[in-house]
Formats: structure tokens, C-alpha cells, sequence
């Protein structure tokens, strides 16, 4: 038995949440007495499976079908591969591609799926850590069953980075064309504009607690105030207040900024995954449990509409009627 | 043309809340449409009214409660529903994503739509993954997390926009019949208006069980088991500046000037 984890890469690099499998799959590995095998399935294979040869791969499988992720073709290759290796358990990392093969991998398995995992402990059974209620609570579970399939959540372990000396072993599959359904024809990058979100030292942001469009110019009173750029969260962008360009998160852009003033923002992990690399994070959210507060440097428990009108005149604007 | 609609009841969290066994008290909940459900819906019904003979059915799996969730799914153009509930599903812990994804098929075969809309996830259990579990055991085609959607009925296919990591997006044909599972953001989702409301009340909501639709009681059973439910430990040691609003801003003006962000 071995742990398998399926790595992912995109438009010719390997993504970040593939050495993270690495990590996981080392620490689940070891904790059940197996080996740690990787897949590499499609693009440049062997330049993918030189640079994930990271410490503690006992294996690398490379699999050459198609240019770009297909999840037709994936699904085929893992089939073949799991019932060729007959891994306990079967890691993928919970991404957009991910969850557009694993759910579909799990089921013509038969093996039971748990998504989205952020903790996971070996043993019999295994047991799994994941978020739910918008990361209100943890909930643990067991898997009663041998074999079962799990999606990762990205940035949760540390990239193995330490050069390791894997067997690289090219791997047949029959891939039947006529059952792939799906075709990609391409990609596109979204929500360029004027404003590079990514540049700025300063960003104010703001969520959902900013309910209506209408109230949107007390915020852009106060970045206007302190010079700094206006971002937000997906919600805010979702409902057309701002442009795609100012979305900040796991599919909008990742920020680094010396300040980041998140204002009405609860901290969805999709979000905190594109700002977290902020130097100093300062939350203002009325909500004292909101997970923004997990990664705060500073906060102000308080209703937006009180604090942002008293910072806007602290810095001589004036805060709009809304 | 037949567009079958998934749809759940979420359980949203007070900002303070109790914990009872393994779950959240009931007290500490309120329910709503599916955020991304409701995407879903909206999708569906600007279909149906850009095209002739559609035909919008939501299914739900829940309890009696859940009636006013997807009646809102009538109040905004869905023409029918069905709901499942039984005994059995409100004895189970919970239930995992195979025996949604059992359950939603047993429907979809029964009512065999040209295609299937799901949102994404759901807000509170957040797995992610019914919609495409769902496809496989239909043996339909399927993409996941969709934001843009051009259907071609008649050479069936849907042109869809997959939308990645990063800002990027993928563009992807899918034969149907296919699950989609709908993005936020893929359109406006419209509110229930008044007269909507009132006719969705005499639109046909169909509740059945586990054995009308050809199941029985073991769908429910899981290899998972939920062991346990806490609040997380703050992981945070955030600086947090206390009194009233004046105050506070007052706290983190200086600090704002004292990191030279603006000119003290």
C-alpha cells in the first residue's frame, strides 16, 4: 500500500499546492508505514517530475497525455493508476481543478471522499480535520474504510524543499478519447484596468459589511484619505460594485502590501489566501469571532459605520452621507 | 428542453452560537437559500425565458423547513419542485457527498433533464463536490466552478467559463447532457418579487422518500463518521484597540502616522 497524491501544474508550471502534497503526503505516509508515490499527469512531464523530486518521494509517475489539464483525462489516468498501485490513500489538492476530477475519481472508485481537509492524522481509522459554517467550527472525521480519497486545502503545510532522489517511472495508460466530454480551448486572463492592485503599499478593502452599493464612497473617502488604492472581496465584486481588477483572494489577485485594512471582510479562506502576505493586516469587522481576526495585526471590534466616518475626519476628509 | 436545478437549505451561524453534540444548536441557526444556489436558479431562469419550452425543476434534499427555501426557488421562475425526506435522512449524522450525490441522481433519472445546475458548494458544509460526484454517476459530462455559460442546445454543447485560481479563466466546451456547477458572480440573481411569491404557492412542490424514489434506507449509511465539532482556537494575537468609535479610530490614526502610511 502507498499514499498516491496527484499533483497539478498550469500553463507550464507546477502549482504551489503540489509541494505541499509532497509535505502531507510525506507526514501521512510515514504515519502508515508506506511510501509516497507521485502522479504528473499531462504538459511537460519529466521537467514537472525533476522539480517536484522534493525529500521523502519514494516515486514519481509520470503519465503523458495532453498539453493542459483535461478532467476527462485525469480520471482515466487515475483510475488505471490506482488499480495498478492499489494506494491506501489518494491525495488531490482541493483547487478549481482539483474539484473538477476528484469527486468524479472518488465516485467510479468507490472510495469515500472528504474535501477541503486541513488536518489529518494516520492511523485506524484515519481522521481528518476540515472547516465548515464558514470557518466557524472545526469538525473532525473518521474514515472507516482502507482506501478513500482526499482534497487538500492549499497553503495549510509547509513545500517540501529539500531535493530528494525518487525513482521517475513512465507510466502507460489507454486513454479513450471518445469518452472525454470536454474540450479546453484555451485561457484567459481577467480584470485588467488601470488600477494594478498588486502595486500598491496601501490597500483599504472592503467586504460584504458594506451591504449597498450606495454606501461604497465612505470607503473610497477614506483610501482617498490616506492615499491608499481600494480593493475588496469576492461578494463586493460579484455584485458589480467594482471592477474584477480589485478583487483580491484565491481567484482574484494576491496582494502584498505594507498595510492592508480590511473593513467589513469576515476572512473566507478564499479570500485570506490572496492577502495574507500583507506586512500589516488591520481588521475593522463588528464580528469579534470573524477569522479575519486569526490573522490580524491590529482590529477595532466596531460597526464600520461608526469607526471608517471618525478615521475619514481623523485624516481631514470628510465622510460622505450615505 | 428540461434544466433540472439543485438546490439547498444552508444553516447560517449567529455570531454567537452553542454547540450541541456534534453539531450546532438549532437555536444558533438560521436557514437560507444556497448562496451559489441561487446563482444557479437565476441561470436556469434566464434560460427558460431566452428560449421556448423550458421547463425549470429544482430538487432539494430536506426537511419540511426547507419548503420556504425552495419555494424561494419558485417565487423566482423555477415551474416545479420536488424534496426528499424521510425518516432515514433525518436520522442520519449527516450526510456525505456520495449519498447527496445517490439521492440527486435517483431524481435526475426519474425526471431525465438535458442538463443539470448546481452551485459550487454549499455555505455550510462547503464539500464541493456533489455536483460533479453527481455527473459521474449519471454518467453525464460536467464542469465545475462556471461563471460564464453560452449554451448551444441544439448542437449540444455548453461553451463555459471555468474560473481558476488568480484571475484567470478557462474556456471550455462541454457536451451534454452535463452538470455545471455555478459560480457567484455568473449573473445577478433577482429578487423574489411579490407576484412571484404568491404564484410560487401554487406552483407543484412534490415531497417524496427514499422509496419513491427507488432507494431505500442503506444510501444513507457512511464510511465517514463525524467524531467531533469545535470552535477553532484563534490562531490570531491581533492588537485590538477598545472604546467607543472615536476612540478607536483616534488609536489607529496614530498608528496609521506613525508608519508613515500618511503625514502625522
Amino acid at each position: 500500500m502507498s499514499v498516491l497524491a496527484i499533483t497539478e501544474h498550469r500553463r507550464g508550471s507546477l502549482r504551489d499546492v503540489s509541494y505541499e502534497l509532497v509535505t502531507v503526503g510525506r507526514e501521512l505516509a510515514d504515519e502508515l508505514g508506506e511510501d509516497l508515490e507521485l502522479a504528473v499527469i499531462g504538459g511537460d512531464v519529466d521537467s514537472f517530475a525533476s522539480d517536484v523530486n522534493r525529500e521523502g518521494v519514494d516515486t514519481i509517475y509520470t503519465v503523458d497525455e495532453g498539453e493542459e489539464f483535461n478532467h476527462g483525462i485525469y480520471a482515466q489516468a487515475i483510475e488505471q493508476l490506482h488499480a495498478e498501485l492499489d494506494p491506501s490513500a489518494l491525495l488531490m489538492p482541493n483547487s478549481v481543478n482539483g474539484l473538477d476530477y476528484a469527486p468524479a475519481v472518488a465516485e467510479s472508485l468507490d472510495l469515500p471522499l472528504v474535501t477541503d481537509v486541513i488536518g489529518l492524522e494516520g492511523g485506524s481509522p484515519v481522521e481528518v480535520t476540515r472547516e465548515q459554517y464558514g470557518g466557524k467550527v472545526e469538525t473532525t472525521y473518521d474514515i472507516g474504510e482502507d482506501q478513500f480519497a482526499i482534497t487538500i486545502r492549499s497553503a495549510e503545510w509547509p513545500q517540501a524543499e529539500a531535493d530528494g532522489d525518487a525513482a521517475i517511472e513512465a507510466v502507460d495508460v489507454d486513454i479513450d478519447e471518445s469518452a472525454l466530454g470536454s474540450t479546453v480551448n484555451g485561457f484567459e486572463e481577467v480584470g485588467g484596468g488601470d488600477v494594478d492592485i498588486t502595486e500598491a503599499d496601501v490597500l483599504v478593502s472592503i467586504g460584504r459589511g458594506i451591504e449597498e452599493e450606495e454606501n461604497l464612497p465612505l470607503v473610497e473617502e477614506l483610501a482617498d484619505a490616506l492615499g491608499a488604492t481600494l480593493s475588496s472581496s469576492r461578494p463586493i465584486v460579484d455584485n458589480g460594485w467594482l471592477p474584477k481588477n480589485r478583487q483580491v483572494g484565491q481567484s482574484g489577485k494576491v496582494v502584498t502590501p505594507d498595510v492592508y485594512i480590511a473593513i467589513g471582510i469576515s476572512g473566507a479562506v478564499q479570500h485570506v489566501a490572496g492577502m495574507k502576505g500583507a506586512d500589516t493586516i488591520i481588521a475593522i469587522n463588528k464580528d469579534p469571532n470573524a477569522p479575519i481576526y486569526d490573522l490580524a495585526d491590529y482590529g477595532i471590534v466596531d460597526d464600520l459605520f461608526e469607526v471608517v466616518p471618525e478615521l475619514i475626519e481623523e485624516f481631514g476628509g470628510e465622510a460622505p452621507d450615505i | 428542453m428540461k434544466i433540472l436545478v439543485t438546490v439547498k437549505e444552508v444553516a447560517e451561524v449567529d455570531d454567537e452560537f452553542d454547540i450541541s453534540g456534534l453539531d450546532i444548536a438549532d437555536s444558533s441557526l438560521e436557514y437560507d437559500l444556497n448562496e451559489w444556489d441561487d446563482y444557479a436558479v437565476e441561470e436556469a431562469v434566464q434560460i427558460s425565458e431566452d428560449n421556448d419550452d423550458v421547463e425549470v425543476v429544482s430538487v432539494t434534499i430536506g426537511p419540511e423547513r426547507s419548503e420556504e427555501t425552495i419555494r424561494m426557488a419558485l417565487a423566482k421562475g423555477a415551474d416545479r419542485a420536488i424534496r426528499v425526506w424521510d425518516d432515514s435522512l433525518e436520522d442520519a449524522q449527516f450526510l456525505d457527498v456520495d449519498t447527496k450525490a445517490e439521492i440527486l441522481a435517483a431524481v435526475a433519472e426519474e425526471e431525465d433533464p438535458d442538463f443539470i445546475l448546481s452551485g459550487v458548494q454549499a455555505g455550510d458544509d462547503a464539500n464541493g463536490a456533489t455536483g460533479v460526484a453527481l455527473a459521474e454517476k449519471l454518467d453525464f459530462e460536467w464542469a465545475a466552478v462556471v461563471n460564464a455559460l453560452d449554451l448551444d442546445a441544439d448542437a449540444g454543447v455548453a461553451s463555459v467559463r471555468r474560473e481558476l485560481e488568480g484571475g484567470v479563466e478557462e474556456l471550455t466546451d462541454v457536451d451534454l447532457p452535463a452538470v455545471l456547477t455555478i459560480q457567484t458572480g455568473i449573473n445577478e440573481p433577482r429578487y423574489a418579487s411579490l407576484r412571484g411569491i404568491r404564484q410560487a404557492q401554487r406552483k407543484p412542490l412534490d415531497a417524496q422518500g427514499l422509496d419513491d424514489i427507488g432507494l431505500d434506507a442503506d444510501v444513507v449509511e457512511s464510511p465517514v463518521e463525524r467524531t467531533d465539532m469545535y470552535e477553532p482556537e484563534s490562531e490570531g494575537d491581533a492588537t485590538l484597540w477598545e472604546g467607543d468609535a472615536s476612540d478607536t479610530a483616534s488609536e489607529l490614526a496614530e498608528f496609521l502616522r506613525d508608519k508613515g502610511v500618511v503625514e502625522s
